[in-house]
């Protein structure tokens, strides 16, 4: 895969090389692919002369560093408590129902991918969700039939 | 409003000038600005409350000539959205307060910490960043400031484990001793404070210790950024005086039918209706990183501290058994109390867990997990079990 020893090379270039670089070219990776895959952790650990498996260790810690394939958007529904009060529950069966997907699942078209995450800051105007980094907040059925309808247009 | 008293110095104006106070700052001596800081009295608003002067003062004395300053940017609490306001309304006083910070200690490098949630607001901070840079040269200051993302982990708002990140390993606590003002990121003396404490820092010395010390109570100096969020017609964000009782602030913010609180988040406390009176908002009584959750009667407590514990047992990093396998065990155990597979004596069982929790994990996650437990179990036993 050429193409994923070039990005890894130019990220190593912008980050640099040192132990420190590993975060900024994990996000940078997860950024251009949306997920970290076995050849990307390999590259990274090449570029940054460090075992394989330290490389998998960190990017495995932290839910945001996708260690499986992803959809071109991800979306994050918060489940922590005030989102939980506020109806994250009909959100969420509302866009498994639009994208026709369980949670957890990507579309076939490998468009969208639905996961749930924990607080995300928003919690005088839950329920919210992240479309990649885009937060929505305030939602309900219409507000997020509207929002899905726009990203599936894209 | 009687209940609370309002303040605005966090989100008031910087200056009409671009960064004038810190360049007014940069006349004191360092001895000065540390003073200054101790007389205040401020405590650490990310929630631990550890006096703010003595941090710097004891990091200002390390012989080690690299020295870090941290700003802890990784808001993850449940229910608190404070920082993420200060950042997107305020951030000039922000980088101000670490460059205080950075020359009263001795450190040229400071890094912001911004949790992966928020990654919507980089491209704001990195234009402010340039501006900031820009002011720093041109009043001669060797202090820049490094912008460095989390990607999704709560543990990482721990200090040693957000140290652990940006150095660009897992997100697992150190053991302490030694201390950050001895040993922190890279292994350097470093001053770690949350965002709204150098914002405080920054008020300070723009008004000086002793105008500041007018706010508040003995205890709890200065004014408090609150998230609030729950059963309420108000949910926001409000700058209040700490020092008041649970009970004027559900006067204020309450929907009429208040059942209970939890100040402090997930590993904050809950309490219930009938202390409301007795119990004050600050470090005297129940402290707070800002969070306030309101409950009214219509919800179950139980599905409260399930949802806090399903948290817990996700973001606990894995590193040390008590947390590890106590978050999982305190979670089975009340669902299993609640299905009738266990007795409800269990319960008491699960709260000396919690206790052991408190004395053997190795960092304040799963130290505070007995706080809204024992809390909640405590004040809502019957919900448990029916």
């Amino acid at each position: 895969m050429p193409e994923i020893k070039e990005l890894v090379k130019g990220l190593a270039d912008k980050y640099g090389r040192a132990r420190e670089s590993l975060m900024p070219i994990l996000q940078g990776v997860v950024l251009e692919n949306n997920f970290v895959s076995d050849i990307a952790m390999t590259e990274i650990a090449r570029e940054l002369d460090i075992a394989t498996a330290e490389v998998y260790g960190t990017a495995t810690f932290y839910s945001f560093l996708d260690t499986e394939p992803r959809g071109k958007f991800v979306i994050r529904v918060c489940k922590t408590i005030t989102c939980d009060m506020h109806g994250k529950k009909r959100v969420i069966e509302k866009i498994e129902d639009l994208l026709k997907i369980k949670m957890g699942e990507t579309t076939q078209d490998k468009k969208f991918t639905l996961l749930t995450t924990n607080c995300l800051g928003w919690c005088h105007q839950g329920p919210v969700m992240l479309v990649n980094s885009t937060p929505y907040p305030s939602l309900d059925e219409n507000k997020v039939t509207e929002i899905i309808m726009e990203y599936m247009s894209k | 409003m009687e209940n609370v008293k309002r303040v605005d110095l966090i989100f008031g104006e910087y200056t009409q000038e671009k960064y004038k106070i810190l360049e007014e700052t940069m006349k004191k001596s360092n001895e000065q600005i540390i003073t200054e800081m101790i007389n205040s009295g401020l405590k650490g608003r990310g929630g631990a409350g550890f006096l703010t002067g003595m941090k710097w003062k004891f990091t200002a004395q390390e012989k080690e000539p690299t020295k870090y300053v941290v700003c802890n940017a990784d808001e993850g609490e449940p229910g608190t959205f404070k920082d993420r306001e200060i950042l997107t309304k305020v951030p000039r006083k922000v980088f101000s307060g670490m460059a205080i910070c950075g020359k009263a200690i001795g450190a040229k490098i400071g890094f912001m910490y911004l949790r992966g949630e928020y990654s919507y607001l980089v491209p704001d901070l990195m234009a402010e960043l340039d501006i900031y840079h820009e002011h720093a040269k041109r009043f001669n200051l060797d202090f820049t400031i490094e912008l460095r993302m989390g990607s999704g982990a709560y543990i990482c708002g721990e200090e040693s484990a957000l140290f652990e990140s940006i150095e660009g390993k897992r997100g697992e606590p150190r053991n302490k001793p030694p201390y950050p003002t001895v040993s922190g990121v890279f292994g350097k003396p470093t001053v770690i404070n949350n965002v709204e404490t150098f914002v405080n820092a920054v008020m300070i010395m723009k008004y000086g210790a002793e105008e500041f010390k007018k706010i508040g109570t003995t205890d709890s100096r200065g004014s408090k950024v609150f998230s609030i969020s729950g059963d309420t017609p108000k949910a926001g964000i409000y700058e209040l005086e700490l020092g008041m009782t649970v009970a004027q602030f559900v006067e204020e913010f309450g929907d009429g039918d208040t059942k209970a609180v939890q100040v402090g988040g997930a590993s904050g406390f809950c309490v219930p209706r009938k202390k409301f009176k007795d119990t004050i908002i600050g470090f005297e009584g129940v402290p707070t990183g800002g969070s306030m959750m309101i409950f009214n009667s219509s919800r179950s407590m139980y599905n409260v501290l399930h949802n806090y514990l399903d948290f817990f047992e996700e973001e606990s990093c894995g590193q040390c058994t008590p947390c590890r396998v106590g978050c999982q065990q305190l979670l089975k155990g009340i669902q299993a109390v609640k299905k009738g597979e266990k007795p409800s004596s269990y319960l008491n069982q699960l709260l000396k867990l919690s206790e052991n929790m408190k004395i053997t994990a190795k960092c304040g996650l799963g130290q505070s997990v007995a706080n809204s437990f024992s809390s909640i179990v405590d004040n809502f036993k019957e919900e448990m079990i029916y």
